[in-house]
């Protein structure tokens, strides 16, 4: 039999082992870095989970025009821990060299392990609890406030909001959810509160089950109270509850605040809600309207997202974004996908012209961002408007809250 | 706090606990009548929201309104399944019976979710935001006919087995399925009926609910639990339990997160669950086993 165009079982031996050799070298070659991003995009928290991925869908454009490649694997963690953990398992195993995600604090911190298990760097778009940070992972970087750091911007912000609006408080209530995120802002409120001296006394820390059917009774209680301010930490289901109850009850505070928590801005608390959603003012790390990264994501979102509006998904997309960007940035310095080098990359980011408000991104050694700064936004005609400090705020801030009464 | 506020909380309690107890009074008539715990309950009445949701959408049908029609076509559904899925497991061994079952509620939930996605939708009604002032307390107008609507849906039921031939020959079957079919009722026909009002029950129960609450496909689990806690603790297969147990439940969970704090709600429903479970097994309104 003549041979020729046939493989020998040498050949066929080489290429099996070529073949096997094969992902290694291409992992450390490749153009492309494989990102998994992990997102709460069905469950409690698919709303916000929804709103990062629409983020996600603009990403690749703007990333793409600052000359950086990346192929995204979308995962959906189902807002379950449990599903956070094994997902992560199977994407490093299907080739991720990164990881980037998770909007809910629990989630992330079970991805953690896993990343920190496979040397896998993780980004953490949004999550703020304490503990990511403070728990030695190496493979580990946030560009986000930790719920400290949220609590105490957002308790300075009350105060000179208060003060820019002529407006003085003398009790409050600080009303939050029982989820990771909200224990999380709770026992930061229970440090950070004395610390800095406000002009109001928290009478009261009641503490919800953000997955009850109402919050009635929650209401009630407060109005029980009768505090001049509400202090509020919530998520867009929790807030959407909490509006229909004070409204149903009349309860008219001179202020309702969030001290830095999602929920007030979301696409779903203003559907839901409609003009009871004005009025609420919430603290937290905002976009920058000026930035030209910002207008040229707004643009490619607007593109990919038709239906949704980038001022109310604004601050999960940029977020995301940003997370995209600096894995993108990192990758391209690295010049390699492969953990220890890319994750070392990462932690020298130095991005200085970005999506959110403050100054560059960098990592401190625990591997927090220090250098994001927050805004104080109010809900004013359905639209969330910087209203302090005044060198970002588009317009003033309303105080006292508007009577729920009359809305219509 | 005023007493004004105690009578608030312990209305919406009241009234909440009504449209519980009818959404369980379904699971506790199937098992009651057909001894097949519905593991689906909970997606019964998300798919039965849904639909709520969509009669909203296309011809504004208040889902209060919408109760009625949909606890007509969840008979139907329910009469239809037990005929041509149930019946075969009414005598095979229950963990067949509950795989049939879960497998149900995981087809219902995410075919919800492949239809309408996972965000959490809502109505909007023109009394969604309005609230009755009686001697200085606050009454949400949403849940006070929701609540006349779960009490009108249940009082139909109760006059169902209490004043028609069939109603009677259920509650027969119900007793003594032997007797029964000795005396030649159909009782196939009999669980068919059963199960179909199990539905209606969830149906209408759903429907309300959509008034109050909002919802996504991921909701289903969680009222499964509540109504097995409702009739566990009302009583498996209890009616009179099934409705008390809603009410005791609704109240308990207020009544402690007035007194003692909002986060302990489930807490307090699951606490109540053990020390039935401990004191009376069968539930506060159930018949011990012989």
């Amino acid at each position: 039999m003549n041979k020729t165009g046939w493989i020998d079982r040498r050949s066929l031996l080489a290429a099996a082992g070529a073949t096997i050799a094969a992902p290694a070298v291409v992992r450390a070659q490749a153009k492309s870095l494989k990102i998994a991003l992990m997102l709460p995009r069905s469950g409690f928290f698919a709303q916000a989970g929804q709103s990062c991925y629409r983020g996600a869908l603009a990403s690749p454009k703007v990333l793409s025009d600052l000359g950086y490649n990346v192929e995204i694997v979308h995962i959906d963690t189902e807002s379950s821990n449990d599903v956070s953990r094994t997902q992560a398992e199977k994407a490093i195993n299907d080739g991720a060299q990164c990881v980037i995600g998770a909007f809910e604090s629990g989630n992330t911190i079970a991805i953690a392990q896993v990343c920190e298990q496979r040397k896998v760097p993780l980004i953490c778009n949004i999550a703020s609890a304490p503990q990511l940070t403070s728990q030695g992972y190496q493979y580990l970087v946030r560009n986000f406030m930790s719920g400290p750091g949220l609590v105490t911007n957002g308790l300075k912000l009350i105060g000179e909001v208060s003060k820019a609006a002529n407006m003085e408080f003398k009790t409050a209530v600080f009303l939050h959810s029982n989820d990771t995120f909200g224990t999380a802002q709770a026992q930061a409120m229970e440090k950070i509160f004395p610390t800095l001296n406000m002009p109001f006394k928290i009478v009261e820390s009641i503490a919800y089950d953000p997955k009850a059917q109402d919050l009635s009774v929650e209401v009630t209680k407060v109005r029980g109270i009768n505090p001049d301010l509400l202090l509020i930490v919530t998520r867009a289901g929790d807030a959407i509850k909490l509006t229909r109850d004070m409204v149903r009850q009349k309860f008219q505070p001179k202020a309702i605040m969030s001290p830095g928590s999602p929920g007030l801005y979301d696409q779903e608390f203003f559907d839901a809600v409609h003009e009871y959603a004005d009025g609420f003012i919430y603290n937290l790390p905002w976009f920058n309207v000026k930035s030209q990264m910002t207008q040229a994501l707004e643009a490619s979102f607007k593109a990919t997202n038709p239906k949704n509006r980038f001022d109310l998904d604004g601050f999960n997309v940029g977020f995301t974004f940003e997370a995209l960007l600096i894995a993108a940035d990192a990758f391209k310095r690295a010049g390699t996908g492969e953990g220890e080098p890319l994750m070392k990359a990462i932690k020298a980011t130095n991005i200085k012209d970005h999506v959110m408000i403050g100054g560059p991104i960098m990592f401190n050694e625990k591997g927090d961002n220090p250098n994001i700064g927050s805004a104080a936004v109010q809900n004013i005609g359905q639209k969330p408007t910087v209203v302090y400090p005044a060198d970002v705020a588009v317009a003033k801030p309303i105080l006292p809250f508007p009577a729920w009464q009359g809305r219509k | 706090m005023s007493f004004s506020l105690y009578l608030e909380v312990l209305s919406q309690g009241v009234l909440t606990g009504l449209v519980y107890g009818l959404m369980a009074l379904g699971l506790s008539v199937i098992f009651g009548v057909v001894r097949v715990v519905n593991f689906a309950h909970g997606e019964f009445a998300v798919l039965a929201m849904y639909c709520a949701f969509v009669l909203f959408g296309l011809a504004h049908v208040d889902p209060i309104v919408a109760s009625i029609p949909l606890a007509i076509a969840f008979f139907l559904l329910g009469y239809a399944m037990q005929r041509g899925m149930v019946q075969p497991f009414v005598t095979r061994p229950q963990h067949e019976q509950f795989i049939l079952l879960v497998g149900v509620a995981l087809v219902i939930t995410n075919g919800l979710l492949l239809a309408f996605g996972p965000e959490s939708k809502h109505v909007d009604l023109p009394y969604s935001f309005d609230s009755y002032e009686i001697s200085g307390a606050l009454i949400d107008k949403v849940r006070v006919y929701g609540a006349a609507a779960a009490l009108a849906v249940t009082a139909a039921l109760f006059a169902f087995f209490r004043f028609t031939a069939t109603g009677t020959a259920i509650r027969a079957a119900a007793d003594n399925l032997t007797g029964a079919a000795v005396v030649g009722l159909d009782v196939k026909r009999l669980y068919a009926i059963s199960f179909g009002l199990g539905l209606a029950c969830v149906g209408a129960a759903g429907s309300i609910m959509m008034a109050l609450t909002d919802m996504t496909p991921m909701l289903a689990p969680s009222l499964t639990l509540l109504a097995f806690t409702i009739v566990i603790v009302g009583g498996l297969g209890s009616m009179t339990g099934a409705l008390a147990g809603g009410l005791l439940i609704g109240v308990a969970e207020a009544v402690a997160s007035l007194v003692v704090s909002p986060a302990v709600k489930s807490m307090v429903s699951f606490g109540l669950l053990v020390l039935v479970l401990a004191l009376r097994p069968q539930g506060l309104f159930g018949k011990a086993e012989s």
